[in-house]
């Protein structure tokens, strides 16, 4: 057994399914951690425990963030929301409306709003249709 | 934070939006070269040079050896600058869309028809020889009140090209009042002037403000090249209580690599 997660039949899911199972499995993980991680932070009165533990948290954030990455290299679907939502500026209902009217959000890379990729272009680069 | 400056302007990412919103919409109707030309980049703000792949034989430094220098052809910045009422600005951050941005449209004109010249027409200040100017064929001069002759000028010119051995499709470009004149009128037997050069061409008619007259060029790609290294980008200069001063840049060389590529058609005197 791959995992207790799984829903269907192991013989009916290929490689590739159960390898993204395992990273979104471990992704949960990595979560959950930072949340009980976050409330026993909260909870102790001791401060040398508390930096601790405040350590180690953000030590789940980096390999939840690794593992996110994993997937997103693996799934142009989420690539694709990743590129819309990460590193905007404006709210987040309003990221979605502007991207569903075709009018990208501005996006802040490295303390700035920005436009491609943190440069400030305004991204129009060739324009000819025809004879490519 | 890079060159530009722009995490200095006193802007909120609603502003920004407007502002690029704005720009990219305009530029892309008036950057005609661009819709003609082959494109590179963009290599960056770093980026100060087009290799040529050729040398020039220079005197050596010392006796029994020879010396060469790389020729290479830098790029030019463009630069418009343009400013904003940071009242406008404010109304943009509380959601208002019809923001007074006249400043910004010039400069998107301004710095669009300086893209469009120096791709027709060069810009020698800046090294740069434009496609009218490299063109290898005679100008063509045209009755430009007989719109009824420019299907057989066209024709001629993309024959010309042919006979040269330059593949289409073809495009032209045609400054502003050629290319009203062109769709404001159909044929005898109503067929529209514009559809039927589109189809001697095999490719586009298009508006091309900056554009002395008008060119007829191959569309194959490999012969005209514009490189840029940054692309059309808004930087942030300087601001007070009242107003934003901004400005649209970007660094460009442009390279005629087929002379025999082109034709440029003007008006007869």
């Amino acid at each position: 057994m791959a995992s207790e997660g799984l829903h269907e039949p192991l013989e009916l899911l290929d490689e590739g399914i159960i390898d993204r199972h395992r990273a979104i499995a471990s992704l949960i993980e990595e979560f959950d951690a930072i949340d009980w991680y976050d409330q026993r932070i909260h909870a102790t009165k001791d401060a040398s425990l508390k930096a601790l533990l405040s350590r180690n948290r953000d030590e789940e954030k980096e390999h939840a963030t690794m593992t996110l990455e994993w997937l997103r290299r693996r799934d142009p679907a989420l690539d694709k929301q990743l590129r819309t939502f990460l590193f905007t500026t404006d709210p987040v209902t309003v990221v979605e409306d502007r991207a569903e009217a075709g009018k990208p959000s501005p996006k802040s890379l490295g303390g700035g709003p920005t436009t491609v990729r943190g440069t400030g272009s305004l991204g129009i680069g060739g324009l000819r249709e025809v004879g490519k | 934070m890079n060159h530009l400056l722009r995490e200095l302007a006193p802007i909120g990412a609603e502003g920004w939006a407007v502002i690029e919103d704005e720009a990219r919409t305009r530029l892309k109707t008036y950057l005609a070269g661009r819709k003609l030309v082959d494109f590179t980049g963009p290599l960056g703000w770093e980026h100060s040079a087009t290799e040529l792949g050729r040398v020039d034989a220079v005197p050596a430094p010392f006796p029994e050896v020879t010396a060469r220098r790389r020729r290479v052809l830098p790029l030019v910045e463009l630069r418009a600058p343009f400013e904003i009422a940071r009242t406008e600005l404010d109304d943009a951050q509380r959601g208002a869309v019809d923001i007074d941005l006249a400043g910004l449209d010039q400069a998107v004109e301004n710095i669009a028809l300086a893209e469009n010249r120096t791709i027709f027409h060069g810009f020698a200040e800046g090294g740069i020889t434009g496609i009218t100017e490299a063109a290898s064929a005679p100008t063509v001069s045209v009755d430009a009140t007989d719109l009824g002759l420019y299907p057989n000028i066209v024709a001629a010119a993309v024959n010309q090209l042919r006979m040269k051995g330059i593949e289409g499709p073809y495009g032209l470009a045609i400054e502003p009042a050629g290319y009203t004149a062109i769709i404001e009128t159909t044929e005898r037997g109503g067929y529209p002037l514009l559809d039927h050069l589109c189809e001697i061409l095999g490719g586009p008619v298009v508006w091309a403000p900056g554009v002395t007259g008008a060119v007829v060029l191959s569309l194959r790609g490999g012969d005209f090249v514009l490189e840029c290294g940054q692309d059309l980008s808004i930087g942030y200069r300087a601001h007070d209580g009242d107003t934003v001063s901004l400005y649209l840049e970007e660094s460009i060389s442009f390279r005629v690599l087929e002379p025999d590529a082109a034709v440029h058609i003007v008006a007869a005197p």
